[in-house]
This record gives structure tokens, C-alpha cells and sequence, in this order.
């Protein structure tokens, strides 16, 4: 594995060309840098065939009437001008699921807070508590959405009857207009409040240091203000790397709807993905669909852009690496 | 490896002494305030559970009863029987554990690249990096379709699993190469003047002491490939390539298939693609915390 025979450390005339490319002085550099790049390769791959390209080709696309066969034509901003002055679903579904996302990423992002404070302490069986709180992370999407369908049967499922015995009449839910958005909140809610949020949260919990705290309790802190004063802007990078995936991942939301109300009824959770997939995946409409991906991606971009420029308000990142 | 428990009981003892009166108390009302959390977390999975064992008459009973009269067992048999969930669960099998294992090893031999090597641009390549996970699947979909059906992958299950094999994924690559960052330099270093080459390092000194992160990144790929539903959605159409996830799907919306599947035997099937899941979790799950702690993941 060594390279002895052929260095000759700190003769620079030595190097090949291509060395001053990748920022190798020596000849030790030289090897670093190259074993560093044929590591990176599989990635380098992956970004090139899977993401930049793609993202390229669905721009190309966007400008074409093209129907996932034959040679796509070019429509100039055709698609564009159809998604936002003739397409009598576009603006509905981005509202539907901007309406969504407003009501899950905050009420998510607080439920997974509380959850992790409330692991973050001592008590017995703690594990158990987790793995509780983590197992509808592990249900696939689709059972999830099965067995709340299940849960909210109007008539005979146990939500309705819980609600029957405080005296509420229990709405239809995922087949009424009204309340399948919030039935579907719930069900995405429960599905991922103890999950990957939560366990981030967890770990900047456990980051906050201890002498900081006890320093605060001498001072005469109570629960409440170390909390606030401490804890918080501690962890305050963690919530924003939750904010940014929650948001994300809350404007992709797609398969509960897909399964549990098939968008519906009356377009209530027809949610923008699920209008690119109709779009692009049962009418074949690819242009159309691809130039609807792009108007997406520059929603969230944009979101995403708007909220790191927030951030810097209420972020703190000082003391840590 | 008890570290996941040690690591959260060290905090402890610092918080419950200052309150040493209502110790007791509030220990108490927390473990109760636990308790009811998680009733509303596997309640659902109970009522399911105690669904699938009913029997047709049963399930639609008003009011509901918790336990069924007579466990049917059968339901799960008749299942099996009626739709081809065993070749469904074998393919999920084949496409998870590929799509796993590529995972773990490409990306962990990525973040090795990102966390040990200096080389032009990598800097860059690292924001790129990280910038890919805003990106949401939906814009690469319509080309990845037209990519794969080109190379003739539609209706296979190379398009489940083959990308993985190319990094696995930025989050992935993020997560690993914060877990190399904790490693002391000085490890490679030594190695380094033994001779060692650097595949040599990777492989026989800083995996082995990645294994919390690793776990975690295997769990996370895991769910993900056995719950992913999009893509078999979109690359899928004949029922004999389906996973469970896209099989579950069409054994709720083929009534005919070979036998009414009544909703205690959808229940059963629920609980059928649910069960490799946990048993995963169960034996993994001291690690997962544990991974991501120690990653230093704070954003």
C-alpha cells in the first residue's frame, strides 16, 4: 500500500501537472488528495446520474409537451402559463398544502420538543418509553394510513366512540370536506412526533452542558428559566435543522393522502404531490408534470432561503465547535 | 453498549437533586404523564391488532369490544392464502437489504472522503452536499422514470435499490461524516506511519468504532426502503414484483383478489408489514440514540 519507492517528499518539480489542480504541494498531499477524490467518486456519481441531472432534465422538460414517449417538442413557457392561469387544481392543492404544512411543522416541531424534554430525564424504563413513542415511525406509511382509516370510521371506530362518551358527535372525518385535512394531520402528527424529530432534539438536549445549568441553580434559577434562558438557545441550531426538514418534509406530504382519501372528498387533501403524480404519472402529462415540480422546488427553496435569513435572529451559535 | 441509558441517566441526578422534597412526587406524576403519552401512541396499533383477530361479524359490532370473542388466527393464514404476501415480504427483503447495505457502505466510505481528506473543492462538494436535502424528490422523479425506463428498469426492482449504491444520500453522509469528525486524527495518523494504506484505516480502525452511527443509518435506510411507497407506486405494475408497502396498497383496492379481503383481514396484513420493522428496532435501537448523540448533530 505504500507509495515509498516513488516519493520524494518536498520536491515539488517532481509532481505531476494535475497536482497544482487539486491543491497538492507534496507529494504526501498528492496521494491524500487523490485517495480523497476516488472516495468521493460513488458520490460524485450519485449526484451527477441522480440529482443535477435530473434537476436539469426536468427544467428541459418543463418547457415541453413531452408524454413520457416519442420526442418532446419544445412549448416554450406554455406549461407554466397552464399551471398558473389554466389549471383549476394548481392553486387549490398549493394552498391545501400550504395549509397543511402550517398546522403540522409548528404543532410537530413543539410535540417532538416536549417529547424529548420528557425522555431527558431519568425515569424508570425509560427505554420503553422511547420505543413507544418511535414505533409509529416505523409503521410503513401505507399500514399507517390503513389502520387510521380504520381508527376513524364514523360509526364503529373508537375515535367517534371516545367522542360519543363525552357527548360530541364525532364528524365523518376522512370521507367529510371539513375534516379530512385535520383527520390527515393527525394521522401524519402521530406518525412522526416521537420519530427522527424527536430524536434530534434528544441529542441536543443531552448536548446542553451541565456546568451551565448548575452554575444557573446556584444562581437560583428555577425549572422554568433555565429552560428558557439555557436550554433553548442552546439547542436553538437543533430546532433549526428540525424547522428546515419538517417544513420540507411536510410540503412533500403524499402517501397518507394518496391512500387514505385518494386526495379527496371534493379535493380536500388533494395536495400538491399528489397533483404532480396524477399529472405526470396517470395522464402522462411529463412537461406539464416536470414544470410543476419546478415551481415546487422554487416554493421551497425560496422557504428554505427564508428561513436561514430568519434564523440568524433567533439561532445562537456560540460555544459550540 | 448500555451507553444510550448510561448517557441520559447521567443527566439525572443533577436535575432530581435540586428538587430533593418533591423528588418523589414529581417522579411520579412524570412516570404517569409517560404513560399516557405512550397509551396514545400504541393504542392504535393495539385497536389494530385486536381488529385482525375479529371475526367479520365481530368487527363491525356496535359498540366496538376491545378483545375478540375467539382469537382468529386464521386471518393471518387466510392472508397468506388469498394474496401472494410471502413473495411480496421476500421482494421487500431482497430490495432493503441491498438498498441498506449500499447505503452504509457508500456512504460511509463518502463522509470518510468529506471528514479525513484535503482536496480542492471539497469544501464546495460538501454544501452541494448538504444543499441536496432541500431538495425534494418530486423534481428528480419524472426524469429518474424516463432514465430508468430507457435502461429498461420499469417494473424491476433495480430502481429501488441500485441508487442507493451511490452515496446513499446526503443526510446519510452528513450524519457518518460528523460521527468520523468525533474520531481522534491522531488514530489514522499512527496508523498512517504503520504503514496502513487509507482503505486499509476505513475498514479495519474507523468502522468498527462507527458502529452507533452506522446503526443508525441502517435503521433509518431501512424504514425508509420497506415503507417507501412512491416509488414501487411509480416503478411497479405487476402484483409478482410488488414489495409489501405497494402490496398492501392493492390487496385495499382489489376486493376480488381471490377472496373479499375484509377489513379484519386488511388489519391483518397491517400488522404483517408493521412486524419486520420492530423486530429490527428491538434489536437495534440501543444504538440508534446513541449514533445520533454522539454524531453531534445540532444543525
Amino acid at each position: 500500500m505504500s507509495s515509498a519507492t516513488t516519493s520524494l517528499p518536498g520536491n515539488a518539480a517532481a509532481l505531476p501537472w494535475y497536482s497544482r489542480i487539486v491543491g497538492a504541494r507534496t507529494q504526501k498531499e498528492l496521494r491524500e488528495a487523490t485517495f480523497g477524490y476516488v472516495f468521493l467518486i460513488p458520490w460524485l456519481l450519485g449526484l451527477i446520474i441522480f440529482v443535477v441531472g435530473p434537476i436539469i432534465a426536468c427544467l428541459y422538460f418543463s418547457f415541453t409537451n413531452f408524454e413520457g414517449v416519442g420526442t418532446p417538442q419544445f412549448v416554450g413557457l406554455a406549461n407554466y402559463v397552464k399551471a398558473f392561469t389554466g389549471d383549476d387544481l394548481f392553486w387549490p392543492s398549493l394552498l391545501r398544502t400550504f395549509e397543511y404544512a402550517v398546522l403540522v411543522v409548528p404543532i410537530g416541531l413543539l410535540g417532538s420538543l416536549v417529547l424529548a424534554v420528557m425522555l431527558n430525564r431519568a425515569v424508570k424504563g425509560i427505554s420503553f418509553f422511547r420505543t413507544f413513542f418511535f414505533i409509529p415511525t416505523l409503521t410503513p406509511p401505507v399500514a399507517l394510513a390503513i389502520l387510521w382509516v380504520w381508527l376513524f370510521h364514523p360509526s364503529v371506530g373508537p375515535i367517534n366512540l371516545a367522542l360519543k362518551w363525552v357527548g360530541i358527535v364525532g364528524p365523518d372525518w376522512l370521507q367529510s370536506p371539513q375534516w379530512a385535512l385535520p383527520a390527515i394531520i393527525i394521522i401524519n402528527l402521530w406518525g412522526s412526533v416521537g420519530g427522527n424529530t424527536m430524536i434530534i432534539f434528544l441529542a441536543g438536549l443531552q448536548g446542553v452542558p451541565q456546568e451551565m445549568m448548575e452554575a444557573a441553580e446556584i444562581d437560583g434559577a428555577g425549572r422554568w428559566a433555565k429552560f428558557r434562558h439555557i436550554t433553548l438557545p442552546m439547542i436553538s441550531p437543533t430546532f433549526l435543522f428540525n424547522l428546515i426538514l419538517g417544513i420540507i418534509g411536510a410540503l412533500k406530504v403524499f402517501t397518507t393522502a394518496f391512500v387514505a382519501t385518494q386526495g379527496g372528498p371534493q379535493y380536500a387533501t388533494w395536495f400538491f404531490a399528489l397533483h404532480i403524480y396524477q399529472q405526470a404519472f396517470s395522464y402522462f402529462r411529463m412537461g406539464y408534470g416536470s414544470a410543476l415540480s419546478w415551481l415546487f422546488v422554487v416554493v421551497l427553496i425560496a422557504f428554505t432561503y427564508f428561513q436561514l435569513v430568519l434564523s440568524r435572529r433567533w439561532v445562537y451559535y456560540g460555544g459550540e465547535g | 453498549m448500555a451507553a444510550t441509558e448510561q448517557t441520559i441517566s447521567v443527566n439525572a441526578p443533577s436535575i432530581t437533586r435540586t428538587g430533593s422534597s418533591s423528588l418523589t412526587i414529581s417522579s411520579v406524576v412524570w412516570f404517569v404523564v409517560l404513560v399516557i403519552v405512550s397509551v396514545i401512541f400504541i393504542f392504535p396499533f393495539f385497536w389494530t391488532l385486536t381488529s385482525s383477530l375479529k371475526q367479520p361479524y365481530e368487527i363491525f359490532n356496535f359498540p366496538p369490544t376491545l378483545f375478540p370473542a375467539v382469537p382468529q388466527w386464521q386471518n393471518y393464514a387466510t392472508v397468506f392464502r388469498i394474496a401472494p404476501f410471502f413473495q411480496w415480504i421476500l421482494n421487500s427483503i431482497f430490495v432493503v437489504v441491498a438498498g441498506t447495505l449500499g447505503v452504509v457502505l457508500s456512504s460511509s466510505i463518502v463522509a470518510y472522503s468529506f471528514a479525513r481528506f484535503r482536496y480542492r473543492g471539497r469544501e464546495l462538494i460538501f454544501v452541494i452536499t448538504l444543499g441536496t436535502m432541500m431538495i425534494p424528490a418530486q423534481i428528480t422523479l419524472i426524469p429518474q422514470y424516463v432514465l430508468y425506463t430507457h435502461m429498461g428498469w420499469i417494473n424491476t426492482l433495480y430502481p429501488l435499490w441500485v441508487p442507493f449504491w451511490f452515496g446513499g444520500g446526503a443526510f446519510y453522509i452528513f450524519l457518518l461524516r460528523q460521527f468520523f469528525m468525533t474520531i481522534p486524527r491522531e488514530l489514522d495518523e499512527a496508523a498512517l506511519m504503520d504503514g496502513a494504506g487509507y482503505f486499509r484505516i476505513f475498514w479495519n480502525i474507523l468502522l468498527p468504532l462507527c458502529i452507533p452511527a452506522l446503526a443508525t443509518v441502517m435503521i433509518i435506510s431501512f424504514i425508509g426502503s420497506w415503507g417507501d411507497f412512491l416509488g414501487p407506486l411509480i416503478y411497479l405494475n405487476s402484483p409478482d414484483k410488488f414489495t409489501v408497502a405497494m402490496g398492501l396498497y392493492f390487496f385495499q383496492n382489489n376486493p376480488d383478489l381471490g377472496g373479499a379481503p375484509t377489513q379484519q383481514l386488511l388489519m391483518a396484513a397491517s400488522v404483517v408489514t408493521v412486524i419486520p420493522c420492530l423486530i429490527l428496532f428491538f434489536f437495534a435501537q440501543r444504538y440508534f440514540i446513541q449514533g445520533v448523540v454522539l454524531s453531534g448533530i445540532k444543525g
